[in-house]
């Protein structure tokens, strides 16, 4: 006997040098594994973070406009309605910046130098002088929105040293841009543009605000018809349904659908929804319904998990004392299951959010202006407007798609943070 | 499958067909019921009757034949080594084993003169007069008042809320609990002593105020002072309610229980007196167990 007991220390302690290395090793690749992943993370972050935080800030030039009555009221009319439709406000900056370099002459070099301004200020002056006709006749001093071009020079983003013919800016253009700034009238302001526009073929009116509204259009029609879909599947699934092969079938169907690629639920949708509902082309309804079909495995199967860990003894106690199966499931089974559903939703509405390709396919991959006003409007998504803009050969859309790849992460974050209170919430009722 | 087979050989063996239900004194009157269950299963007064039950778990047949009356408050325990069955017939008492969808249940189980398993027999109203106390204490996760008032309010027992208090009180009261919580009727009823969660299950069970209470092991999570709560609760309760009880323990059905029912393999061996079973079982099986020659 005591000889087995010597010898059973005498071995183990042999290996266990052995063991341990072999825990430690195992334990430094996990660690390893983690500070890969946390490194990759951090690469990306601060490569989209260094390349998109200059969208946030607009580089605009100020300019003293004369509301000259001859160009928005040549008739002296005073008439509004005529004069939003017939005056040319473009001639007000454009004047402007003529008074500001006299010297400037010559059709072309006269172009190039109206071009300093975004295009866009002409319906910002209009709307200044529909919404205040005493400004006619009065002289102010205007920030103005700077043209694309000039915003990428004034962010350093274009190299003066490489010669003129292989710059997008001439030689001249640069040099009225160096007479601005030095005069102070240039300026890097804040970009509310960006964050109320739409979008736009001038990249320095285009703007996320559009796919904003449009995800969230197409996320609150998702989650108002999967998670009671989902869920109400789940319970039937879990609590009510016989146990049998068609039952078998639906459970195998349902996790094959949560593997099926996204792009396949868009042609569904546009077979279904557009080709044989004749819903409107391009509008959330249609993007939330696709994303409710894409969805629903998920939380099908993330609800029915949450049930199946509500312990069997809950129910018993409830049948036990004479509730019947729905009491028993709606009073005490669901409240406890809920966290764990809502979790499985969160997760689901966060692919959601980060879904082009089924969106593509129902036309939600449009180009639109206009910020959606309903979900039956046309509207794109974040993911689709930063396919857009990534597809887009100005360099000024390059920092934009950046910034909206930025405003669809805090999108997610914030997602995300509402799951956990919200669970937090819900565990708290014991 | 051969299970049974062995348990009817060693029935075969043990038992001379002549020896069946004969010589017992306290026999009022005897009910001819085909089993070969050693003793009398029948009461004058029964609450509850059992004829001929058969239960199988799918091809499995788990209970075989088994005749069994509960008594007006009577307390009947039901011993038997694991996976005898016990369990299993006390489930059929109040339809519990529906739950289980492979569950099929054959037989037929009267609660005062009426067929439970009859296809207009509902099972809420079953369920509502058949109590059930199980294994684990079970109580819902919500505050010690909620737990108790909860049955109450779905059955619409309560008026208002002045009775719904008064029927949570003296629930708890009847479970010998509500010194001990009535100061914290709002926590959680997860957050007491295991004993003090299962008198909480048997004082929710006894809110609805039903004819018979079934008790499935209750104290086998519990320490020897909260058993001893339970038993002498279960002891009161007598007075009101018919009570059956499974228990792993034997002293604890020759403490709290008026028959005894010994369940050996699906079958039901021997019926008889609490203390007869105990001081002179008539069956071999069950005086092997009793001895603890096996358990």
């Amino acid at each position: 006997m005591t000889d087995t007991a010597i010898d059973t220390a005498s071995v183990v302690r042999q290996s266990l040098k052995k063991r341990y290395r072999a825990e430690r090793r195992f334990r430094y690749m996990g660690l390893g594994a983690i500070l890969l992943g946390v490194a990759f993370v951090l690469v990306l972050f601060v490569s989209i973070g260094s390349k998109g935080y200059t969208a946030f800030v607009q580089s605009q030039i100020a300019l003293e406009i004369y509301f000259d009555p001859d160009v928005i009221d040549p008739e002296g009319t005073r008439n509004m309605e005529q004069i939003g439709r017939v005056a040319d406000f473009s001639r007000l900056y454009k004047n402007a910046l003529k008074a500001r370099f006299p010297d400037v002459t010559g059709r072309r070099e006269v172009r190039e130098l109206y071009k300093l301004i975004s295009n866009g200020s002409t319906y910002r002056l209009r709307d200044m002088v529909m919404s205040n006709p005493d400004l006619i006749g009065t002289r102010q001093t205007l920030w103005l929105v700077a043209d694309d071009e000039i915003d990428m020079l004034n962010k350093g983003f274009i190299d003066r040293d490489v010669p003129e013919s292989n710059r997008r800016l001439s030689d001249r253009t640069i040099g009225w841009v160096d007479a601005i700034d030095e005069g102070g009238s240039l300026r890097k302001a804040f970009n509310w543009d960006f964050l109320v526009n739409g979008d736009s073929r001038e990249p320095e009116q285009a703007g996320i605000g559009g796919a904003v509204v449009g995800s969230l259009f197409t996320l609150l029609v998702t989650l108002m018809l999967s998670f009671p879909i989902g869920v109400a599947a789940a319970i039937y699934l879990e609590e009510f349904a016989p146990k049998n092969q068609f039952t078998d079938l639906i459970e195998v169907n349902i996790n094959n659908l949560a593997a099926v690629p996204s792009i396949v639920f868009g042609l569904l949708g546009l077979a279904v929804f557009l080709n044989f509902f004749g819903m409107p082309r391009s509008a959330p309804l249609v993007g939330g319904l696709v994303l409710t079909l894409m969805t629903l495995p998920t939380i099908i199967i993330a609800s029915r998990a949450a049930l199946k860990s509500v312990p069997p003894s809950i129910r018993e106690a409830a049948l036990g004392i004479g509730a019947s199966r729905v009491q028993s499931v709606f009073h005490h089974v669901l409240p406890q299951a809920l966290p764990g559903m809502m979790t499985g939703t969160i997760i689901g509405m966060a692919q959601a959010l980060g879904e082009s390709a089924p969106l593509l396919m129902i036309g939600m991959v449009a180009f639109i202006v206009e910020v959606p006003g309903g979900p039956l409007d046309p509207a794109t998504v974040l993911p689709v407007q930063i396919y857009l803009w990534a597809d887009s050969p100005e360099r000024a859309f390059l920092e934009r798609s950046s910034a909206a790849i930025m405003v669809l992460l805090s999108f997610l974050v914030a997602m995300n943070a509402l799951a956990v209170v919200l669970r937090k919430r819900f565990e708290k009722r014991w | 499958m051969s299970d049974i087979n062995l348990t009817t050989a060693a029935n075969a063996v043990a038992l001379p067909p002549g020896m069946i239900g004969v010589n017992d004194a306290r026999a009022p009157e005897k009910t001819e019921v085909p089993t070969e269950t050693v003793g009398v299963v029948t009461v004058a007064e029964p609450r509850m009757s059992a004829r001929n039950i058969n239960v199988y778990y799918g091809e499995k047949q788990a209970i075989n034949n088994v005749s069994l009356d509960i008594g007006k408050n009577e307390v009947v325990s039901m011993i038997g080594p694991s996976g005898c069955g016990k369990s299993t017939f006390l489930r059929c008492l109040n339809r519990m084993n529906d739950t289980i969808d492979i569950c099929r249940v054959e037989g037929e189980i009267m609660l005062d003169e009426e067929d439970i398993y009859h296809k207009n027999m509902d099972v809420v109203l079953l369920r509502a007069r058949v109590g059930m106390v199980f294994q684990k204490p079970n109580p819902f996760p919500k505050s010690i008042y909620d737990n108790i008032a909860y049955g109450p309010k779905i059955h619409g027992l309560a008026r208002s809320k002045a009775d719904l208090d008064e029927i949570v009180e003296s629930s708890l009261r009847k479970a010998g609990l509500w010194d001990e919580v009535k100061d914290r009727l709002a926590e959680p009823g997860t957050g007491l002593s295991g004993g003090q969660q299962q008198r909480l299950c048997i004082a929710r069970t006894i809110a609805v105020s039903p004819e018979v209470i079934l008790m499935d092991e209750p104290c086998s999570a519990l320490d020897p002072i909260a058993t001893a709560r339970v038993e002498e609760l279960i002891d009161e309760l007598r007075q009101n309610y018919t009570i059956a009880i499974v228990t792993h323990s034997m002293q604890q059905a020759a403490r709290v229980s008026q028959r005894t029912a010994y369940f050996h393999l699906g079958t039901l061996v021997e019926v008889g007196n609490t203390d007869d079973i105990f001081t002179n079982p008539r069956h071999k099986l069950t005086e092997d167990y009793i001895t603890g020659r096996f358990g």
